[in-house]
């Protein structure tokens, strides 16, 4: 006689699926476009985006030492490097070494310890602090450096990039500019029109990233690719990124067609600034979007509008981050009303009638 | 096939690795030796356990009835073998918890002797009630696990108008093979089980032809009403093609090709019987989903299947019919499936009820150091059992022993709301909300949400990347809600009591003032009578 004690109930077999698994298969999409990322823009990009990633691990080790929790099996789950994975790639390359330390402390105490840890915040954490950083340093977070990858004769070396990211850099004006969509905004300030402003800019380079832009936000191409394969691998759905972009494109496309002088094309639109990373990495957060498939498509349209919005009419050229931080806050109210329809019952919970026939 | 894509898609499921090979391919083992002692259950059905007729130390034969059913849904227990009955006492059941039921203990005298048994020429010439009585008789309830009494369901066939009738041979659970060896092995016999049934559940071809074509009586009990039928002098005629309008689909996953190939050269000469290939995909044989994806209908809650107009069973329940009614042996034993990493000789095995699952593991050559855990149906829905000492019953469709390397992951983790419980689940909840309101205690949230739909059909918790056992929460909140219930109950009714109790009492106090003013009342008018008398004297 074989006696067990210990009574559990099905399913005894499971799939094999884990949360660091899920975490870890997210990184590895993430992987090419960083490391394009940081071939671009050099070794200050790699110092800044190891700064963010460590301080962030330190920040949750921290939180949960303050609770009184076992940390190691806690930052084994892979979460707080992917939060402060997706914080350095929406931070400006060569940006201050406390940037990234001071973004990951928003992001892992704010934005997600405070709530009680992994799977209770109401909001995005990377987009919390990215989006705390913007309005507190706006300096800081608008200096684009330009491409200069490594290995390049006229890049900073390795000793030099110690200097930017600790110290900060010199001569700025020769090492930085603008974003396609801050030069954008900055040119309608001066009464200048669309085919004119984007004489210069090639619509090509900013497919690949060959541009300016946060760490890891500028190659469309590859984030896209990192994006699709997650889909393929069942890691997340698709409802968000294509309801998202599509909500973009027709949105810039009917405005675009209406007043071309004004309105970018949205080809642009998709090839700029944070769209692809959000759609594919950040809007697709577990925690902070909906549940159902219904819920998704709304919750990625209500994105993509609020993008377009604060990027054609408002101040800020870039508008992902408010535009994820203010979906993440309809995301209970959109759980609440989209509901799956249970089996034998129709959408308002009442037993569905025998049909007469 | 192509009329089928039409048909609603199924919904939610998951595609757990099936581990049926090593049993599939191999013929049902009947050479299983006779057990010494059976441990028989008097509930082994949904309903009120059966009500023993047999005395200890009484001598009975291989079909001889041990135990009557009692009251409307219940089920009788036939003794699987000859022999002797040692003992009629509660002894562990097989259940998680293996506390004691009732159950009859024959000693087998290995003689395997048969009881004089009753057997129609042409059952077709039975009349469908009688086809009930003998099926109901026969102790044949839902092999497949739900275990209700089979002759029950015939007679809501016949009370509501069944235009479908489902044969379920999906067998989604991992590891079980049963069915489908039974399948390949018996399809001759399953299908004449199946042409039973359709007549069992035969209405009067009188009924029918007040119904339009296609039509369903849409008051059940208006048109069909049992004794109707007695007046019909081609009684026996009914069971003819032609005579009734009841199709038969017998619904295969398409992982049994075999087992859907001998069913269809077994049904070809039948034009009523379909056999259908259906989407390998768990949970496929939930009864519900099934009707969906053949009928394109959706049981509403908290309404049978026959009342729109489908009646669903299980291959094995088919094949039992056949027995009973072609051989007049009552149930007695069924095809289990034995396996799991933990068994050597892991294959489909024919025994008796009441076997006890020690003797088939030392059979199938169990290692017991390996078997991290034992289950009695499949690895989704099945049952732990806490060990081997107990007996298998009708329910029984595998007995699994399963290697800790086979078992899910318990290391629970937070919810990371990645709502995959959410996209497999097959009754449309949101099983993480569930979990959540039941972790705070919220029961009552849980059950707006829709726990009472929950059918425990595993997927979340099979999907769950976080390992969070979601069908143990909700296993534990809808007992924990019925108890509830019921205290609530009870101390309503208490209340009532106490209620009626004081009222009564008040009402006695009342009477007894009332009672007492009138004697003071009746005393004061006697004296003052008195007085007067006196005065006029």
């Amino acid at each position: 006689m074989i006696a067990h004690i210990k009574p559990s109930s099905g399913a005894h077999v499971g799939a094999n699926t884990s949360v660091s698994h899920i975490m870890w298969q997210v990184m590895l999409a993430l992987m090419p476009a960083t490391a394009f990322g940081i071939l671009c823009f050099g070794w200050p990009a790699l110092n800044l985006f190891i700064i963010t990633v460590l301080s962030a691990v330190f920040f949750e080790a921290f939180c949960l030492r303050l609770a009184g929790r076992i940390a190691k099996p806690v930052i084994m789950d892979g979460s707080a490097v992917l939060t402060g994975w997706l914080l350095a790639m929406t931070l400006p390359p060569w940006a201050p070494w406390w940037l990234g330390v001071l973004g990951s402390g928003l992001a892992i105490i704010l934005g997600k310890q405070v709530y009680g840890g992994l799977g209770q915040n109401l909001f995005n954490p990377a987009m919390l602090a990215r989006v705390a950083l913007l309005i507190s340093f706006p300096v800081e977070m608008t200096t684009w450096a330009n491409v200069s990858p490594l290995f390049f004769p006229h890049s900073p070396g390795l000793a030099e990039s110690w200097r930017i990211t600790f110290t900060g850099f010199e001569n700025i004006d020769a090492s930085t500019g603008a974003t396609t969509l801050g030069f954008i905004k900055t040119e309608f300030s001066q009464n200048r029109l669309l085919p004119e402003i984007l004489k210069d800019t090639s619509s090509f380079l900013n497919f690949i990233g060959w541009t300016r832009g946060s760490l890891g936000e500028t190659s469309t191409l590859l984030l896209g690719l990192g994006g699709v394969w997650l889909i393929r691998e069942g890691v997340i759905q698709w409802h968000i990124p294509v309801s998202l972009l599509l909500t973009v494109t027709v949105l810039a496309g009917f405005f675009h067609v209406m007043d071309s002088q004004h309105y970018v094309s949205p080809f642009l639109h998709l090839n700029s600034g944070a769209m692809m990373c959000v759609a594919f990495f950040i809007a697709t957060d577990y925690v902070t979007s909906p549940n159902t498939p219904a819920g998704q498509l709304v919750f990625g349209a209500g994105c993509g509008l609020l993008i377009f919005v604060i990027r054609s009419w408002g101040a800020y050229p870039e508008g992902a981050g408010f535009a994820i931080l203010l979906m993440n806050a309809a995301t209970p109210l959109i759980d609440h009303y989209i509901r799956p329809r249970i089996y034998g019952r129709d959408r308002k919970g009442k037993p569905l009638e025998i049909p007469k026939s | 096939m192509l009329s089928f894509f039409s048909k609603p898609r199924i919904r939610g499921g998951v595609h757990a690795e099936e581990h049926k090979a090593a049993t599939a391919a191999l013929p049902i083992a009947s050479n299983f030796p006779l057990p010494e002692k059976l441990y028989i259950p008097l509930q082994q059905h949904v309903g009120k356990p059966a009500e023993p007729v047999i005395k200890v130390g009484e001598k009975v034969l291989k079909g001889q009835l041990l135990a009557y059913s009692q009251g409307m849904i219940s089920a009788p227990v036939h003794a699987p073998s000859s022999g002797v009955i040692l003992d009629v006492n509660d002894y562990p059941a097989p259940h998680p918890s293996a506390l004691p039921i009732r159950m009859i203990v024959l000693e087998t005298d290995g003689k395997d002797e048969r009881i004089a048994a009753q057997i129609a020429a042409d059952p077709f010439q039975l009349t469908p009630e009688e086809i009930s009585l003998r099926v109901g008789a026969a102790g044949i309830v839902g092999l497949g696990g739900a275990t209700f009494p089979t002759a029950v369901k015939l007679n809501m066939g016949r009370e509501n108008h069944i235009d479908t009738l489902i044969i379920n041979g999906a067998e989604c659970e991992p590891y079980l093979s049963c069915d489908d060896r039974l399948m390949q092995e018996r399809a001759a016999q399953i299908i004449d089980g199946v042409r039973l049934m359709l007549h069992g559940m035969t209405n009067s071809p009188g009924a029918n032809l007040h119904l339009p074509e296609g039509g369903r009586a849409g008051q059940p009990g208006m048109t069909n009403s049992p004794g109707a039928n007695l007046h019909l002098p081609e009684w026996g005629r009914a069971g003819q093609p032609g005579m009734k309008t009841t199709n038969a689909v017998i619904a295969i996953e398409d992982n049994k090709l075999q087992a859907f190939l001998a069913m269809q050269a077994a049904a070809k000469p039948y034009p009523l019987i379909n056999v259908i290939q259906i989407p390998t995909r768990y949970p496929m044989g939930w009864d519900r989903q099934l009707i969906r994806y053949v009928t394109g209908r959706e049981v509403p809650v908290g309404c049978r299947s026959s009342e729109i107009g489908v009646t669903i069973h299980n291959v094995g329940t088919a094949y039992a019919v056949h027995k009973a009614i072609r051989d007049g042996q009552p149930l007695l034993g069924r095809v289990i499936t034995v396996a799991g990493g933990a068994v050597k000789r892991p294959m489909n095995i024919e025994v008796p009820f009441g076997t006890l699952i020690s003797e088939l593991f030392s059979f199938c050559e169990v290692n017991p150091e390996k078997t991290a855990r034992i289950i009695m149906g499949g690895p989704m829905m099945g049952d732990s059992l806490p060990h081997t000492g107990l007996p298998t019953v009708k329910a029984t469709s595998g007995i699994l022993a399963l290697t800790q390397s086979e078992l899910k992951n318990t290391a629970e983790q937070p919810c990371i709301r990645c709502a995959s419980c959410v996209s497999v689940c097959p009754a449309g909840l949101r099983p993480l909300d569930m979990a959540n309101n039941i972790r705070i205690n919220q029961l009552d949230a849980a059950v707006d949400l829709g726990l009472k739909d929950c059918i425990s059909c595993g997927c979340c918790s099979y999907i769950c990347p976080s390992n969070i056992p979601l069908v143990q929460y909700f296993k534990y909140a809808a007992g924990e809600v019925m108890a509830r219930q019921q205290a609530q109950h009870k101390s309503e009714q208490t209340k009532r009591l106490i209620e009626a109790r004081n009222a009564r009492m008040e009402r006695i106090a009342q009477q007894q003032r009332e009672e007492e003013l009138a004697r003071i009342a009746a005393k004061a008018e006697r004296e003052r009578l008195k007085a007067e008398q006196e005065a006029l004297a």
